[in-house]
């Protein structure tokens, strides 16, 4: 065999160094463009005063996040955030995970029942809010109707603050629970069935392997669902703020969730620093929930695994 | 098209835009419109060049047909006409490109909602006074569109005046006359005479006097020159006993005297209540009664009194401003000229039914004639005709007016809903007003 000119090995070897590098960059740039920059930039705006239309103003350091932070309608709307979060992400992921087991038994017509828990999914939000709009209505909808038909008093969804997070969380729910739940099933059907043949052997009936094999195995997948709903969640927007006509999350902003008040302050007062300060608070405190759920949820899947 | 529905209506295109990110992005990347070389001022749209001049409306304007032939009476020019679906939409679009200093149509369609937002920046307007347009409109019209300075930012549209619609079918059932002419006079011409009125029909009847407190509200503030803010730009809103004053007066109306139908304008409830028998009486403005006949599809005994209280009020209607960025001012203010020009304004009013805001128009044979059938008949180009004349004062609007009568309506709302009581309520809208700053 003729030896490699040292040329040619160099840049073999150069190849194999750098070209992971290159083939990977579109990821990069692409980011840097479409991520980073707007990130930087959004940051840039919050230092300044800074109208819609009028423009950049004089620097003002952190006051746009003092004045923020000082508002009690901030801290409203993290709080009610945070409550509609909750109320849709603890049942939508709880629901996903029994009716992907559900989906993942042995069920005649098994593709229509997978493509049926998509079909919310693939409806418009805007379509699903004016369909659950007219179910939520105060006095003329179906829901409070129904109540009254059994006897019950109606609820008064656009002015009680936890039954409008229980509406809004319903919308967010219906839309995500099926789609979450294929992401479960995919990751349930790369479980080796052995492991069932085994403690079937063993005298498991389903609910213990369902503890003791489904949800260990599940582990990567539910941090990977867990942390998506969370930034989905606390960006929410869509389904609040269709709620009622005026679009503002309630004449008491019982729904105003940071989004919302974040728009508000952009395109109705046209105070663009401040709302980039409202914008950068929420980044923040994505990234917070993001790393506690991170660690938490491995904690919990680790010590089930054991 | 200038209805409130499209401020308060489902706002999806909205949801497209919050980044802020990609507002500088297209900051960036803006190249001037594509047009042919400056064509020179020659003589308003005489000139031989071709060009092409963009026209930028909402909704419904009514220009379907008087494109064509404008492009016909000056064959050098080509219009391209863009459409908005909603006023909202139009306002995000519009906002977006005066800010990015490119990218806005020759002639561009404002409703008066944000006008007064768009008069702060009325040095990237062009100045629109002209000899040919004087004593066209009303003072009141002409005022909303004037800076400062004294300078013409807008030429008007349509206009809303109000009058009162109401259920002839629940007023007779209640014991008292219910043709048109009675009822006019029965409602008076004072707002105190209006909730008297409310206040004996309450005594025979279960249904509900009025929609909202918010529609109401509107249609009294909308009578007083200032409101919340005054002309040097301090925010007066908290501290105006005008403003308190109408507040007391519609909660006294309203919840006291158990006027309301504690509905909120343009919501599923309000929607709905159309069909049940919801409340007798609504101020309507012109274009409201088309939104009255959809709602109210199958449910007969609407009609229309020729009167509202305190003499008259606008609700709506729209301008034409012609943005500096225009490269052919000229031509794009003979356009807006002729647009709305008093021919061309009927012409649309048959189209559509938006309400000239002419003076000369008002006299027009044709827009007398106009009848709505499912309105018993109501000769509504008489009576709206009538009652514009009737509008004499319009509210200086700065531009803090949107959001903070945005945290008025949120007031009384939480009224209606049992939420605060007015006191604790008023506070609250002290506080939005507050934050505002």
């Amino acid at each position: 065999m003729r030896p490699r000119s040292p040329l040619r090995q160099r840049l073999s070897r150069l190849d194999a160094q750098v070209s992971p590098y290159a083939y990977v960059s579109p990821f990069f740039l692409l980011f840097a463009v479409v991520g980073l920059f707007p990130l930087g930039y959004t940051l840039w705006v919050s230092l300044h005063q800074w109208n819609l239309i009028g423009g950049q103003g004089a620097f003002v350091g952190l006051k746009n996040y003092t004045d923020v932070l000082g508002q009690p309608f901030f801290w409203n709307s993290l709080r009610n955030t945070l409550s509609i979060f909750l109320l849709s992400s603890v049942p939508q992921v709880v629901f996903a995970v029994l009716i992907a087991a559900a989906l993942d038994a042995g069920l005649r017509a098994k593709t229509f029942w997978r493509m049926g828990v998509l079909l919310p999914y693939v409806i418009a939000p805007v379509a699903v809010v004016l369909i659950f709009n007219d179910l939520f209505g105060d006095r003329f909808g179906l829901v409070n109707q129904a109540l009254g038909w059994v006897g019950l008093d109606p609820i008064a969804w656009h002015k009680d603050t936890l039954a409008s997070h229980v509406a809004i969380a319903s919308m967010v729910n219906f839309r995500w629970t099926g789609y979450n739940a294929l992401i479960f099933l995919a990751a349930m059907q790369t479980i080796p069935r052995d492991y069932y043949e085994a403690a079937l052997i063993d005298g498991a009936g389903r609910i213990r392997t369902f503890f003791s094999i489904t949800i260990p195995q599940l582990r990567a997948t539910i941090i990977f669902v867990v942390l998506t709903s969370t930034i989905g969640g606390l960006q929410i927007f869509d389904e609040p703020r269709l709620f009622d006509s005026a679009g503002q999350g309630g004449a008491d902003r019982q729904w105003q969730t940071l989004t919302i008040f974040l728009y508000n302050i952009g395109w109705t007062q046209k105070n663009f620093g401040r709302a980039a300060a409202v914008a950068w608070l929420l980044f923040l405190i994505i990234i917070v929930f993001a790393l506690v759920n991170f660690v938490v949820t491995r904690r919990i899947a680790s010590r089930e695994s054991r | 098209m200038a209805t409130r529905q499209t401020r308060f209506g489902l706002r999806a295109t909205a949801l497209a835009t919050i980044s802020i990110g990609v507002l500088a992005l297209t900051a960036c990347s803006s190249a001037p419109e594509p047009t042919a070389a400056a064509g020179g001022s020659a003589a308003a749209g005489g000139g031989d060049q071709k060009i092409t001049l963009t026209l930028s409306t909402f909704n419904q304007f009514g220009y379907e047909d008087l494109i064509p032939e404008y492009e016909k009476a000056h064959p050098n020019i080509t219009i391209t006409h863009k459409k908005a679906a909603t006023s909202n939409e139009a306002r995000d679009n519009f906002n977006t490109r005066l800010a990015a200093g490119s990218g806005m149509a020759d002639v561009e369609a404002v409703e008066v909602d944000w006008l007064p937002e768009i008069l702060q920046y009325s040095d990237k307007f062009v100045d629109l006074k002209n000899a040919d347009v004087e004593g066209r409109w009303p003072d009141w019209k002409t005022k909303a569109a004037t800076d400062a300075n004294g300078a013409l930012v807008g030429y008007g549209t349509d206009a809303g005046p109000e009058a009162i619609c109401y259920r002839s079918d629940l007023v007779k059932a209640a014991g008292f006359p219910s043709d048109r002419e009675s009822v006019a006079k029965w409602f008076g011409t004072t707002w105190e005479s209006y909730f008297a009125a409310g206040k004996q029909f309450a005594a025979k009847s279960q249904v509900p006097f009025f929609d909202s407190l918010g529609a109401t509200y509107q249609g009294m503030i909308n009578q007083v020159e200032s409101t919340y803010e005054d002309a040097d730009g301090n925010v007066i809103a908290a501290d105006n006993p005008a403003v308190r004053k109408v507040y007391d007066e519609v909660v006294k109306a309203g919840i006291d005297d158990g006027l309301s139908a504690k509905l909120q304008q343009w919501g599923k409830d309000w929607t709905a209540s159309f069909q049940k028998d919801g409340f007798a009486t609504m101020l309507c403005p012109g274009w409201m009664v088309g939104i009255i006949e959809g709602n109210a599809k199958g449910v007969t005994g609407w009609d229309i009194a020729n009167t509202f209280p305190g003499g008259g009020g606008n609700w709506g209607g729209s301008y034409l401003v012609v943005p500096k960025q225009s490269q052919h001012p000229e031509e794009a203010r003979a356009l807006a000229d002729w647009l709305t020009a008093p021919e061309q304004q009927i012409k649309a009013f048959q189209k559509i039914g938006a309400f000239p805001s002419q003076v000369a128009a008002q006299s027009s044979p044709a827009l007398a004639a106009v009848k709505v059938a499912s309105f018993n008949d109501a000769p509504t180009g008489q009576i709206f005709s009538d009652r514009f004349k009737g509008i004499s004062v319009a509210p200086f609007k700065g531009p803090k007016y949107f959001a903070i009568n945005d945290a008025m309506q949120k007031a009384l709302t939480r009224i209606e809903d049992g939420s605060s009581t007015p006191d604790a309520s008023w506070d609250k809208f002290v506080a939005d007003v507050q934050a505002l700053g």
